[in-house]
């Protein structure tokens, strides 16, 4: 069972959490000046890298704050390297700005 | 091919199981080949079969990094069924039910399909509405189904949670009574044995490293032992199709998830029939060995670990005591997992690619091994034609883009369920 | 007393002053307290314990622990009975049932096995793959070959008994309780570590216990292991856990483990669980785990009395009986030898060691020599003789290819004890659970744990150290390196005391390539019945690899996981192609180590406890008012209030004629609610739903549709607008929670520059509808602080007030289509404030509404619910389209655009009525042209929600139909093949009741 660091609470096992995917997805800005089935909606919504090795991906703290965060994790081995909030690096080392800190 | 029958058993166990020979070559693989199938599994192996015994190509090799069958072929609960609603899907699954039904026959090898029907729970008239709605659709289709009461229900698997205090009583459910199980390993073993019969090599130890593609076209694999050329490449590696096809620079609407399965230690029969469980995601069987063979959820978050975590196990287990009280006394024997293509519609994809020459057969969900037959027999077509056939039509790229999905149980574009 | 023949007088480290007595087969077994099944039986004499899975053979006790392949029974009775279970490991227990498996009339009398035991020249590895298939077919066959197949009969009734999980974290986790993991448990406990120490046994020791030629400090070893034990005990960090079998290994240092809590307790004092699963969060891991004895091959190896070697010293030190009283042992590796002296020295004849490998060690034979025991170095045996048990062997001296079945080279030795030993192998399954593969080890001859991190070390004969004197210091060390690894880097005071032992290395792991008999069944797996031959045939089928040698002949796939043939076996296939067993390889290891229960998985998540169940604070009204529930995902919600027994049909259509005609409260409670605060509330709104938000006045709500990412309709609700910056979502039941989490998601991830905060406030609020054109009447004797005149406060207001004294929202809103108003109250104030409107309402004759009444109101109105929110359906497919802004982008709305999403000719929502104006249409149908067609018919689309309109006299429902709207008046079948029923319909409006929503805003 995973241990996810969560920035916030600390490290807690897997099952508090809800998984969100793929989060080094970005998504393409609102705009009105779209068209239909817009290809860079169609690639964000559908396509995945998907590697077989490190994958940042998203994961929610649901039955603890709430927050959401990033980890960094080998789809391999599972093994987590790191976690930071949302749009942060979960794999540069903690710092100062750690909000648990 | 060496004839397996009743007689040839009695003849090799008067001689000492002397004369029995290789089912397969252990084929040397050539530096060039017409076509060449990525992936030993049942779905690539099928594909073999077919494009000898019916498109007459046998210039044919099968590519297998490790051992065949090893994949998702060997790893899954072994159920079959073609109970879909959603538009190519019931075809699609039922031709591949027919292709079961002639199996063990066609290619003289014993893959154990037993008819023994799959039945779907239902634990609210709301539910059971649904499931009717779906059996209607596959009886337009001319599939077989039947809607059971809590009584029909009863009769067919009388050890299940019947009473009124259960967290979701039983309703009723659907039945497909044409469904059932097989032997998964002799899946591969069968279409390995007919397929290298009619001359296609079969080559383990194999891993495919690259795609030679030039200016647009397929011209062979980049392997472990070798480079080797082909006009045609179709890839059936489900569970790493984004890791063949991003050396063809393509990404997938997949995601690569782990499934397990259990498997408790033998007991003589208890369950006549394939059962899936309505109030949760758990769907159980008997072996003909005696073990009871179940499985779940995904474990739910992206792997190609090939083994699942404890808390997915557990959760298994709990569906298994809520629809089946009496098996808590029961061990599992064996877990294992398996990595699987999650498209972010829940079919396949059974297809022409952006590259000329190239094939994708993959995407399976968790729901490839029922298909097996019916994926090889598309696939071979798709290959052989450079065209789909009407039955795989469908389960193309291009959906994902033209909003032409085929999302059976509506979960929207996440792999699995929400 | 019952005869047991094979109990010595004295010794052993049972309790001889606690006699317990069972029933074996309904016969009287008696033993001691410290026995376990199978030694009772042994004692008694009774030598045949099982048959085995396929040819149906007599088998006896093999082993003395959790790798026994024969030895399986059903414990237990009635609704306890316990299948499969090993003899080996069950406690003796005065009153313990037993019953044998696999065998009819009797084990003796196994009419299978008369049956099979011809025609199993036949069944050879594959053999079900090359028939069947013709005549009648796998149909006919499968039934019959199920029959024979399986082991224990399977339980019938729900199972009594509750099981538990607990999680528990410590610095250092130690499994095994042998010489290595209590040296290390020692080692670490005088640290100060956090130290769980576990054992599969009762009785910590584990080989200590069971050898009677090894001493620690001067004294039996079994001496100092019990004053280990309570050293243990004594500690404050550590926790022994005995019973406690570690299973599986899983990611980031979670180990499992299974108790047995109350299974050798024949009174469990009630309350307690029969087994608990523990999830232990460890720091560090020594996996003194031991071996597992392997076996001699030679045909007939399977006989009853025929035994490990090793086992044998288990039963005689530990339990204090004779495997036999004349011996034959069989020495593939130096430690057997141990075997013989032990015997000998008890007062068995030991007729004979014979030694396939040719040279004898004389540090080992020299003690044969001792007590007159013939040594048969490079002498084989060529098969036993014996019915149901081993009567006499026959062996041959040289390679059983060469020897000829005649000659001096050949001899018989009477004998009713077989006991042979091939080596030990090393129990690394833990080391590998998380895909480190084994590495051959050829100094060892055994495969050994692969890399492993450092806070992982093994220790003892799992590490391939057999000296008692290495098993003390490597666990120590193990201890040391583990802790070190994890970060706890400490001096360890605790040092191995002084051990005597055999004078040489008396284990070498493993397998010794013996020679491969030349004829006869040579079993390899006991259970499965896989023979040499089978593995040699399987080989030259085609089936070398390991994955496929185990599938194709059931090797190792057996209740006992192989551990006693898959190293033979794996040996005998890379010698039949050339292979050194580095490149045979070995298959996976994986979870469990040994079997574990379906109960113990699930703990407390069974039955009724399957998942919660969620009540809104107004049930205990619901209850006492005699409802019927109905399970709405996890809550459960009133379907129907019957009143004189009245069936669903009656009661909710009574509940619908009281709400169209007067007045209703229906408990709403379950649907999401979601405060949004901040200055971009209303962006966010604006991003979320279809429809916009920004002109959206204070006090007022308005009706919402969400779309996914993909454009495709996901949920809807009523969005209130309470303050400038301040906004309260209200979501579908089913929804609740993936809506909130997205909103979570949306503001965190997606747009984290917008300023609003977003709460889920589902149970902080009761929510009551008050619905029917008296609702305002009823309101009015309630309500303080809000003018309800339509004027004051029209149709989608929103106001705060007080409803009978609490604190209240009040909303102005219709799901019925009546004048309708939702009252929102504390959670805690709900079942309080219902009751108020209760008695406010009587003199209206107010009633309760269940679910079932809502679901024939909105179907009246047309309203899109759950079967028509089925993740497949557009806005427009709803007739929602409207809604959709243009001015705005919003989440899904260029997806929506996609060709398949606008294609006119795609099923849209529409109103069904019968033709003959009385058929009720059924749920699940197909609208269809022809329902006569041959298949395939074409479905134009399914009807989704049906009833019987109590307020329009005739069945109504709602539907997709394929170009829906063009098709008004038109007539069409719903055909329903599954229930023989097909009803001509004609297709309406799906607005049948007040369709200009006119009485909703009186």
């Amino acid at each position: 069972m995973l241990l996810i660091p969560c920035p916030w609470c600390g490290p807690r096992a897997q099952t508090e959490f809800h998984y969100g995917g793929d989060a080094s997805l970005r998504r393409p800005a609102l705009s009105t000046a779209r068209t239909p089935a817009d290809p860079a909606l169609v690639d964000y919504v559908y396509l995945r890298d998907n590697p077989k090795g490190l994958h940042q991906e998203h994961w929610q703290h649901a039955a603890g704050c709430g927050q959401w965060l990033v980890v960094a994790r080998d789809t391999r081995s599972h093994a987590i390297l790191g976690s930071a909030p949302p749009g942060g690096d979960p794999l540069s080392p903690p710092g100062t700005d750690d909000p648990a800190a | 091919m060496q004839l397996f029958s009743a007689l040839a058993v009695l003849r090799e166990g008067l001689t000492g199981q002397t004369g029995w020979r290789r089912h397969w070559r252990k084929a040397t693989p050539k530096p060039r080949y017409d076509t060449v199938i990525v992936g030993g599994g049942g779905h690539g192996l099928a594909t073999a079969y077919y494009l000898a015994k019916r498109h007459g190509i046998t210039d044919v090799a099968v590519l297998e990094r490790g051992w065949i069958g090893g994949g998702n072929t060997g790893r899954n609960t072994t159920i079959v069924r073609s109970n879909y609603r959603v538009g190519a899907n019931p075809p699609f699954y039922e031709h591949a039910l027919k292709l079961w039904e002639g199996l063990s026959r066609e290619l003289n090898f014993n893959v154990m399909f037993s008819q023994r029907g799959v039945l779907n729970l239902a634990h609210s008239p709301g539910q059971l509405d649904g499931y009717a709605e779906r059996g209607n659709a596959m009886r337009l289709h001319g599939i077989d189904a039947e809607l059971l009461d809590r009584d029909g229900v009863a009769e067919r698997a009388p050890m299940l949670d019947f009473g009124r205090d259960a967290r979701f009583p039983i309703e009723g459910g659907l039945l497909q009574p044409r469904a059932g199980t097989a032997r998964h390993d002799a899946v591969a073993w069968g279409y390995a044995r007919a397929a290298d019969a009619l001359g296609v090599d079969i080559v383990e130890d194999c891993a495919v490293t690259g795609l030679s593609i030039d200016r647009g076209r397929i011209r062979g694999v980049d392997t472990t032992r070798g480079l080797i050329a082909a006009d045609k490449v179709g890839v059936a590696v489900a569970g790493h199709s984004s890791q063949v096809m991003t050396m063809a620079g393509i990404r997938l609407p997949i995601e690569s998830h782990v499934l397990q399965a259990f498997v408790t230690e033998g007991l003589k029969p208890m369950l006549d029939t394939v059962v899936t469980f309505g109030a949760g995601h758990f769907y159980i069987s008997q072996s003909d060995k005696g073990g009871l063979v179940f499985g779940g959820d995904l474990d739910g978050y992206n792997s190609y670990a090939s083994r699942g975590n404890l808390p997915l196990a557990s959760d298994v287990a709990g569906n298994a005591m809520a629809m089946m009280p009496c098996v808590g006394r029961l061990k599992v024997l064996r877990s294992w997992g398996g990595v699987m293509d999650m498209t972010m519609d829940g079919s396949p994809i059974i297809a022409k690619t952006p590259v000329t020459g190239l094939y994708l057969n993959g995407g399976w969900c968790y729901g490839g091994f029922k298909a097996t037959p019916g994926s090889g027999w598309t696939f071979a077509h798709t290959i052989a034609q450079d065209a789909p056939h009407s039955l795989n039509a469908a389960f193309n790229l291009e959906r994902f883009a033209t909003g032409h999905l085929i999302d059976e149980r509506g979960a929207g574009p996440v792999p699995g369920h929400q | 007393m019952t005869d047991t023949p094979l109990r010595l007088p004295t010794g052993g480290l049972i309790d001889r002053s606690a006699p317990v007595r069972m029933t074996v087969d309904g016969l009287p077994v008696e033993g001691f307290a410290g026995d376990t099944l199978a030694s009772a039986l042994l004692a008694a004499g009774i030598k045949l314990t099982g048959r085995s899975f396929k040819y149906h053979r007599p088998r006896g006790t093999l082993s003395a622990g959790p790798e026994e392949p024969n030895s399986l029974f059903t414990i237990g009775t009635g609704d306890r009975a316990t299948p499969n279970v090993r003899a080996t490991l069950v406690e003796a227990a005065d009153g313990l049932v037993a019953e044998s498996q696999n065998a009819w009339p009797s084990l003796a009398l196994d009419v299978q096995g008369l049956l099979t035991a011809p025609a199993g020249r036949f069944l050879s590895a594959g053999f079900y793959y090359k028939t069947f298939m013709g005549g009648p077919g796998w149909r006919v066959w499968e039934p019959l070959i199920r029959r024979a197949a399986g082991l224990g009969p399977p339980p019938q009734a729900p199972d009594p008994d509750a099981y538990d999980h607990r999680y528990d974290h410590c610095d250092l986790l130690v499994v095994g309780g042998g010489a290595a993991g209590l040296a290390a448990a020692l080692s670490a406990a005088e640290t100060g570590a956090r130290v769980i120490l576990c054992d599969e046994r009762a009785q910590l020791g584990g080989r200590l216990l069971a050898e009677g030629d090894l001493a620690i400090d001067g004294r039996p070893a079994h001496r100092w292991t019990a004053e280990a034990a309570a050293l243990l005990d004594r500690a404050d960090t550590v926790t022994v856990l005995p019973r406690t079998t570690a299973f599986g290994f899983y990611d980031d240092r979670l180990v499992g483990l299974l108790e047995r809590v109350a299974d050798h307790d024949p009174a469990p004092p009630p309350h307690r669980p029969r087994l608990r699963l523990r999830l232990v969060r460890t720091g560090a891991l020594v996996l003194a785990t031991g071996a597992i004895e392997q076996p001699v091959v030679f045909p007939g190896n399977d006989r009853p009395g025929v035994m490990l070697a090793g086992a044998v010293r288990t039963y005689l030190h530990q339990y204090a009986v004779l495997g036999g009283r004349r011996a034959v042992i069989v020495a593939g590796c130096d430690d057997a030898y141990r075997t013989a002296v032990s015997l000998a020295d008890a007062g068995a004849a030991v007729a004979a060691v014979v030694d396939p490998r040719g040279r004898p060690n004389p540090a080992v034979a020299g003690p044969l020599a001792d007590r007159d025991i013939p040594l048969f170095a490079g002498w084989q045996v060529r098969r036993t003789i014996g019915g149901q048990a081993v009567r006499a062997v026959e062996i041959g001296r040289g390679d059983a290819a060469e020897a000829v079945d005649d000659g001096p080279g050949r001899r018989r030795i009477a004998c009713d004890l077989v006991a042979l030993s091939a080596g030990w192998a090393p129990a690394i399954h833990l080391t590998s659970h998380l895909g480190v593969k084994p590495r051959w080890d050829a100094g060892l001859g055994t495969f050994v744990a692969g890399d492993q991190p450092p806070w992982l070390q093994l220790a003892g004969t799992a590490a391939g150290r057999c000296r008692l004197a290495d098993a003390l210091a490597g666990g120590r060390e193990a201890a040391r390196l583990a802790l070190e690894g994890a970060g706890r880097d400490m001096a360890i005071g605790w040092l191995p005391p002084r051990t005597a032992g055999p004078a040489v290395d008396p284990r070498q792991p493993l397998v010794s390539p013996l020679p491969v008999p030349l004829r006869g069944k040579a079993f390899v797996d006991f259970q499965n019945d896989v023979t040499v031959g089978d593995i040699g045939q399987a080989a030259r089928e085609g089936y070398e690899s390991v994955e496929h040698l185990k599938r194709y002949t059931t090797l190792g796939m057996g209740t006992d996981q192989g551990k006693t043939a898959n190293p033979i076996g794996l040996t005998l296939l890379g010698a039949q192609l050339g292979k050194d067993p580095a490149a045979t390889g070995i298959t996976t290891f994986r979870p469990p180590y040994t079997p574990v229960e379906v109960g113990a998985l699930a703990g407390r998540t069974a039955g009724a406890h399957f998942r919660p169940e969620r009540w809104s604070p107004i049930h205990p009204w619901h209850a006492a008012a005699g409802a019927v529930m109905t399970d709405a995902g996890l809550w459960k919600r009133p379907w129907y209030y019957p009143h004189d027994g009245d069936d669903l049909a009656a009661a909710s259509h009574r509940e619908v004629r009281a709400v169209r005609t007067g007045v209703g409260l229906c408990d709403v409670t379950t649907l999401g609610k979601i405060d949004i605060q901040g200055p971009d509330a209303a962006e966010l709104l604006n991003r979320l739903y279809i429809n916009g938000w920004s002109a959206l006045p204070v006090g007022r709500a308005r009706y919402g549709v969400m779309l996914r990412e993909d454009g495709l309709v996901w949920d809807d609700g009523t969005t209130t607008r309470l303050g400038d910056q301040h906004y309260l979502m209200t979501t579908t039941t089913a929804h609740a929670v993936p809506v909130m989490s997205w909103l979570d998601y949306a503001c965190q991830v997606l747009w984290p520059e917008l300023q609003v905060h977003v709460t889920s406030v589902t149970e902080s609020w009761a929510a009551i509808a008050v619905a029917g054109p008296k609702s305002r009447r009823l309101l009015a004797r309630v309500v303080d602080g809000l003018d309800l005149s339509t004027r004051a406060f029209p149709f989608m207001a929103a106001g705060v007030c007080r409803v009978a004294g609490v604190p209240a929202r009040l909303f102005r809103i219709s799901f019925s289509g009546e004048l309708a108003y939702e009252v929102a109250v504390p959670s805690t104030e709900g079942l309080r404030v219902w009751e108020a409107l209760m008695a406010a309402g009587a003199a209206d004759g107010a009633v309760a509404y269940g679910l079932e009444a809502l679901a024939i109101m909105r179907i009246e109105k047309g309203h899109v619910a759950g079967p028509e929110l089925n993740g497949r359906t557009t806005a427009d497919d709803l007739g929602l389209g409207r809604l959709m802004s243009g001015k705005k982008d919003f989440v899904g709305r260029w997806l929506a655009g996609r060709a398949a999403f606008t294609d006119p000719g795609r099923p849209k929502l529409v109103g069904l009525t019968p033709v003959d104006g009385r058929t009720p249409i059924p749920a699940g149908a197909h609208l269809v042209d022809d329902p006569r067609a041959p298949p395939p018919i074409p479905s134009l689309g399914p009807v989704t929600s049906v009833c019987t309109s109590p307020t329009l006299g005739h069945p109504i429902a709602l539907g997709f139909l394929e170009r829906g709207r063009d098709r008004m008046g038109h007539r069409l079948h719903a055909h329903d093949p599954l229930r023989g029923r097909t009803v001509a319909v004609e297709i309406v409006s799906p607005h049948f009741y007040d369709p200009a929503g006119e009485r909703m805003r009186v």
